[in-house]
């Protein structure tokens, strides 16, 4: 297989700016994880079903393993490393926390973006709208119970409750 | 030996926030494949496409054309395993059912078997020249039917496999590497005394673990021959040993450090990568990196086995059990590791019975060598044993927890393997299980109810902690085990309780082999007792030393000085008040914290630490209850699980919320094996559903909040009471829910997963009346 | 994966001349199935071309005769879209029902359309709703009826240097309604074992006065069942003509067996899947204002 020449990418990342080369066939994760060291973005199958590489995408959330880096020219690019303020962590971070809604946190992540794209939509979601929203977000510990007590109390104190 | 257990706690029992969580939720803590370093290249592993094929030759001349490829192994590079055994401590294993595991030699024996491996500059690079390794096999005829693989005359994976526990012992070898058997009483004067007999037989399917982080490594090697691994597992100085043993490396060569571990659950307790990847390294002269694809994980990992139970109860009209058969055929895939022990032993290790057969075997078969999953061996029989159980009650019109606490083995109770029981807390989590609103909870038409209990022995082993103590007081833990549902929060809780200071004070970090003692994988539900029990020890060690330098500084005797309130207390009547002591003048107490001690550390001796090790032999068993709601679309199959309870006996819960975790975690995977997962072979032999998407663990959206309820019966031998929590929770969710479609579908489906078309066939030939 | 050019045209002449300039040229919508593909091994394009720069395929409007929604339009944005909720509450729902929230970010009708799984959850939708395929390539333009479109598994009718721009479906007459039901054993993030559409209408007195059934991986292609929807037409959906409808699915298709379900499973649910989204569809035109 012959190299062919990297496409080069402006695209704007957690808020900043940024640049990188890429092959025209590697998803976004693995620019993230790899070129932009952006690891945090986790990757559980590399075919959309586990959604541990969750991302905002100018606002949409996608799985980043499904998107091409290429693809990101001129957009926006939300990670789980952007979602907190300035050394504060998100309601649903903190959330997660208190209710012990992760164990061995691979998922973590993903859900923590899925939940906030959810939050942003619709602030006050009803268990059923959380779980599936969140169904494209697998995890394998927790039997989800806590991740959606911990995402319906972060909507409750965004909300000012 | 009934130690001390204490009950009265300060820290412990308390929920904290975890101090390795604000690294998960923010993307900041790094797991296997998060670690990029300086010069790295890229192993890719060349798998088998056939179930079953001798390997004619490998070929590596197109592959090493390709401009970027640094190096190519085999099994030609790894030693032979020969009759070796693996140095495992107390157990030993057989290095011939690891190393093809790590690397195929001669044959392969399931589809997905690795064969030969590359390394490269970049993962693609490894990837075609992986796709260049030409590899000639000569394809036999594979065997996918554990009955067929069973049988005399079946075609054999190994020739030198000869069943294990068999007087005498065979002389021709089969396909059945282990059979074991256990009685105790009489088992047909059991049946003979019996009103009721009930027997049936439950097949279980072989599924996988399903943690969502793939098996993921960077290996670093130096000129000196030292070999550094950075790996997801369950246990690095287990890592330290497999892949010593496969590689023919000496152990003191290795250094090995866990990552954070994105999930094991019993699968990461061996090694795949690792050997590979330090051969690739040792060849290149460069740092390897290799992750798993998904497909690769189901494909060529260790998952749970295939299993068929028939199990025959007779009881008395009044409810007493008199007799319990199991026999137990279970498919371990092409290797054995021995996954039928605790299935024999323990499959009825609730219930009294004086007459009990327990007889079982382990047939290969060319599927992927099953491994560890949370309890293993006990989920598959224990389907069966509770199942019938369920019918029983149900035949001689008693409530099913009524039933089980007239036959509930209790303290002084003997094991059908000989082992009296100490203080064990069955009946106390079926008396909260019947005092649970859930269960008394109305049902309505098409709906069922299953309860199921079950029992796990957890282990001890062997586990080693340090403590340090920093110039301000705080305090460093460091232990070997892998932390993979919050044991670093437990270990901190715990530390606190001795040392009687904040637990938001206390560090504790998972570090590497060189960096701690010896420490036996997470698994087993070891860890928060015998890790945990490791880490009271250094904790105790270290007030005693503490004591030791207050007592100095104000001139008494150790004896005189307690440490209570996280500070020593020089006891009353010790005439302290009297010294010449500058604390005594500037504070106006007769106290030293541990900051005060920390600060005046140099001057008192040197550093403050303290280390532990000790090999546990406080294990004490768990028991885990069930009920579930079901719901059953009669025209499609489809179930919906409406409710769903989990009563467990912690002993003593350490950090609840995270005890809470497991037993939901439990649950949820027994409730995926129970109604969905399933491994499915093709014709060839080849697995049709290696991802995510028809390998159907439940999502989110296919469940009810799931209730639980911890008993805390104190395990006598620990000084916390702990028990072990971790594994017990998968065994009684396949019978509950099994029970409870069965009751609201109106059959009797003893073959899962019960997916939708099985149990849709089930529901016509009921109402057919042909079931 | 094998290396691989992108273009990323911004409208369809630059398209039509990429596609044309270039074999083995792959156009990428979303990318929730050739990304997978390509993974897989399944497909190895020597070109990708993303049309999501086009404004003629990102367009979502509804004009008099028809809601058009472009081929790349994710299935978040008509999810939005109020008035397509209204309006054809059933195909919403069944392009909804495709993946996860994070796929929804990225599929679409047009993708679902050209990538031609037999199970593909927004075909049978579109059937029953009569949608028409507006395609441009080097002859010019043409459209056509959607369960024309595809052709087998994975294979539709697209000529090469072809590309589907936009899909119309025609705007209800007064008391219609349509439904999507689809079978899959867990609740969400399965491929469709059988599926049903249905799309109604019914005079005021309850009457249904047409219909259009389609059902989905039960064969080659999405099907349109006009045995099924005659059992409908005339009747007041009572039990005996939702249960014929259903027989009539039934007895339409050629399912297989595979890891997802047997051929016999499948039938019996298609039927079942049938009767009851009719069911839903006249329920929705009841309440109707």
């Amino acid at each position: 297989m012959q190299s062919q020449r990297k496409t080069h990418v402006s695209t704007t990342v957690n808020g900043e700016p940024r640049e990188f080369l890429c092959e025209p066939h590697q998803v976004l994760s693995d620019v993230l994880r790899n070129t932009l060291n952006l690891t945090g973005t986790k990757e559980g199958c590399n075919t959309g079903d586990c959604g541990a590489c969750s991302v905002l995408l100018d606002g949409t959330l996608v799985c980043s393993c499904l998107v091409l880096a290429a693809e990101v020219e001129g957009k926006g690019v939300v990670t789980v490393e952007g979602i907190g303020e300035e050394g504060k962590l998100h309601p649903i971070q903190q959330k997660l926390l208190e209710h012990a809604g992760l164990q061995c946190g691979i998922c973590t992540p993903g859900i923590v973006i899925a939940s906030r794209a959810l939050l942003e939509k619709n602030p006050d979601p009803s268990e059923t709208e959380v779980r599936y929203w969140l169904a494209g977000n697998l995890c394998r510990c927790t039997g989800y119970d806590k991740i959606i007590r911990a995402v319906l109390d972060a909507g409750a104190v965004m909300r000012g409750q | 030996m009934n130690m001390n257990v204490k009950t009265e706690f300060k820290y412990v029992g308390t929920r904290p926030i975890r101090p390795d969580g604000p690294d998960k939720v923010t993307g900041r803590a790094r797991y296997g494949a998060d670690l990029n370093v300086q010069g790295m290249i890229y192993g890719h592993i060349v798998r088998s496409p056939h179930a079953h094929a001798k390997i004619k030759s490998i070929d590596f001349s197109a592959a090493c054309k390709l401009p970027g490829v640094l190096a190519t192994m085999s099994a030609d590079d790894l030693p032979e395993p020969g009759d070796r055994k693996i140095p495992g401590g107390e157990v030993e294993m057989a290095l011939k059912t690891f190393s093809p595991v790590v690397m195929a030699r001669k044959k392969v024996l399931y589809h997905g078997q690795a064969v030969a491996a590359v390394a490269a500059t970049s993962p693609e690079l490894a990837a075609e020249a992986a796709r260049l390794v030409k590899v000639e096999y000569e394809v036999l005829p594979h065997i996918m039917d554990m009955h067929a693989a069973a049988r005399a005359d079946a075609p054999l994976l190994h020739d030198d496999v000869y069943t294990q526990g068999v007087d005498p012992a065979p002389t021709t070898p089969s396909n059945i590497p282990t059979q074991i058997e256990i009685s105790t009483g009489d088992i047909s004067k059991g049946f003979a005394e019996a009103d009721l007999v009930v027997e049936r037989t439950y097949f279980v399917p072989m599924c996988h673990q399903g943690y969502i982080e793939p098996h993921a490594c960077v290996v670093q090697t130096d000129e000196n021959g030292k070999v550094d691994i950075w790996c997801s597992t369950q246990g690095a100085f287990m890592v330290r040993t497999l892949t010593a043993a496969v590689t023919g490396i000496d152990i003191g060569r290795f250094k090995v450090t866990a990552s954070e571990i994105g999930g094991g659950f019993g699968g990461k307790t061996t090694v795949y990568l690792e050997p590979v990847a330090v051969v690739l390294s040792l060849k290149s002269g460069r740092p390897v990196k290799m992750v798993m694809s998904r497909d690769d994980v189901f494909r060529a990992t260790g998952p749970a086995a295939a299993a068929e139970t028939r199990v025959k109860i007779g009881v008395t009209r009044d409810g007493r059990i008199t007799a319990i058969e199991t026999d137990i055929l279970m498919d371990c895939g092409a290797y054995t590791s021995h996954p039928i022990m605790a299935g024999v032993l323990f499959n009825s290790a609730c219930y009294r019975c004086e007459n009990v057969r327990s007889f079982g075997r382990e047939v290969l078969t060319n599927k992927p060598r099953v491994y560890a999953y949370r309890a293993p061996g006990i989920p598959q029989p224990v389907v069966a044993v509770e199942c019938v159980v369920n019918e029983i009650a149900e035949r001689l019109n008693m409530d099913p927890i009524d039933f089980r606490l007239l036959n509930a083995v209790d303290e002084g109770d003997v094991m059908a393997i000989g082992i009296p029981f100490q203080a064990i807390g069955l009946k106390q989590v079926l008396q909260e299980a019947k005092a649970h609103p859930h269960y008394t909870a109305e049902l309505k038409a098409g709906q069922g109810r299953g309860v199921a209990v079950a029992f796990w022995i957890n282990a001890g082993m062997q586990s080693s902690a340090t403590i340090n103590v920093s110039e301000d007081g705080s305090v460093n833990i460091l232990t070997g085990n892998p932390d993979i549902g919050g044991s670093r929060a437990s270990m901190a809780l715990m530390a606190a309780e001795v040392l009687g200071i904040p637990v938001e004070t206390i560090r504790p970090s998972v570090v590497d082999t060189d960096s701690v003692g010896f420490c036996d994988v997470t698994g087993g539900s070891r860890t928060t007792l015998a890790t945990g029990g490791a880490v009271i020890k250094a904790a105790e060690t270290l007030v005693k030393e503490l004591r030791k330098r207050a007592a100095a500084i104000w001139s008494l005797d150790i004896e005189e000085v307690d440490w209570t309130g996280g500070m020593a207390v020089a006891k009353s009547g010790t005439g302290l008040e009297n010294m010449n002591r500058e604390d005594a003048a500037t504070r106006g107490d007769k106290t030293l914290t541990l900051a005060d001690l920390a600060a005046r550390a140099g001057a008192t001796g040197g550093p403050l630490c303290a280390v532990a090790s000790h090999n546990a032999h406080n294990a004490a068993p768990s028991f885990a209850l069930n009920i579930c709601d079901a719901q059953v679309d009669r025209e499609t199959g489809k179930v919906d699980i409406l409710r769903y309870t989990c009563v467990q006996d912690a002993g003593k819960a350490i950090h609840p919320a995270y005890v809470e975790g497991q037993m939901q975690g439990g649950a949820v995977q027994g409730i995926g094996w129970a109604l969905n997962e399933e491994y499915i072979f093709n014709e060839q032999g080849r697995l049709d559903n290696p991802g995510f998407l028809d390998y159907r663990i439940p999502v989110a959206s296919d469940l009810p909040m799931i209730d639980t309820v911890i008993v805390e019966v104190p395990n006598p031998l620990h000084p916390y009471g702990v028990r072990g929590v971790g594994e017990v929770p998968i065994a009684p969710p396949m019978p509950a829910v099994v029970t409870a479609v069965n009751r609201a579908a109106g059959t009797r489906l003893c073959h899962l997963p019960l997916s939708p078309p099985k149990l849709l066939a089930a529901i016509e030939a009921a109402e057919a009346g042909t079931a | 994966m094998q290396s691989v050019r992108y273009e990323a045209p911004t409208s369809l002449d630059q398209a039509a001349r990429t596609l044309l300039g270039s074999e083995n040229a792959k156009i990428l919508a979303g990318g929730t199935d050739l990304l997978v593909q390509m993974r897989l091994g399944l497909k190895q394009p020597g070109l990708l071309v993303d049309i999501k720069n086009i404004p003629e395929i990102m367009q979502l409007t509804l004009g008099d005769d028809a809601l058009r929604v472009g081929a790349a339009v994710t299935g978040a944005l008509v999810g939005e879209h109020a008035e397509a909720r209204r309006l054809f509450p059933g195909f919403v729902e069944a392009l909804g029902l495709i993946g996860s929230s994070q796929i929804q970010g990225r599929c679409s009708a047009g993708g679902n359309l050209c990538n031609a799984s037999p199970a593909a959850d927004s075909v049978p939708a579109l059937i029953a709703n009569r949608a028409l395929c507006n395609i441009i390539g080097p002859a010019g333009a043409r459209s056509v009826a959607v369960e024309s479109f595809n052709t087998g598994p994975g294979k539709n009718c697209l000529a090469a240097g072809e590309l589907l721009v936009s899909i119309d479906l025609p705007l209800p007459a007064h008391r219609s309604s349509d439904a999507y039901l689809r079978f899959i054993p867990r609740t969400e993030m399965d491929i469709a074992v059988a599926g049903a559409a249905v799309a109604l209408s019914l005079d005021e007195a309850g009457i249904c006065t047409a219909a259009r059934v389609a059902i989905g991986a039960v064969a080659p292609t999405a099907l349109l069942v006009t045995a099924a929807a005659d059992a409908l037409i005339g009747s007041a959906l009572d039990e005996a003509s939702l249960h014929a409808a259903a027989a009539a699915a039934s007895a339409a298709c050629s399912p297989i067996t595979d890891k997802r379900g047997t051929a016999d499973y499948r039938r019996k649910v298609v039927g079942v899947l049938v009767r009851r989204a009719a069911a839903i569809a006249k329920s929705r035109i009841e309440a109707q204002a």
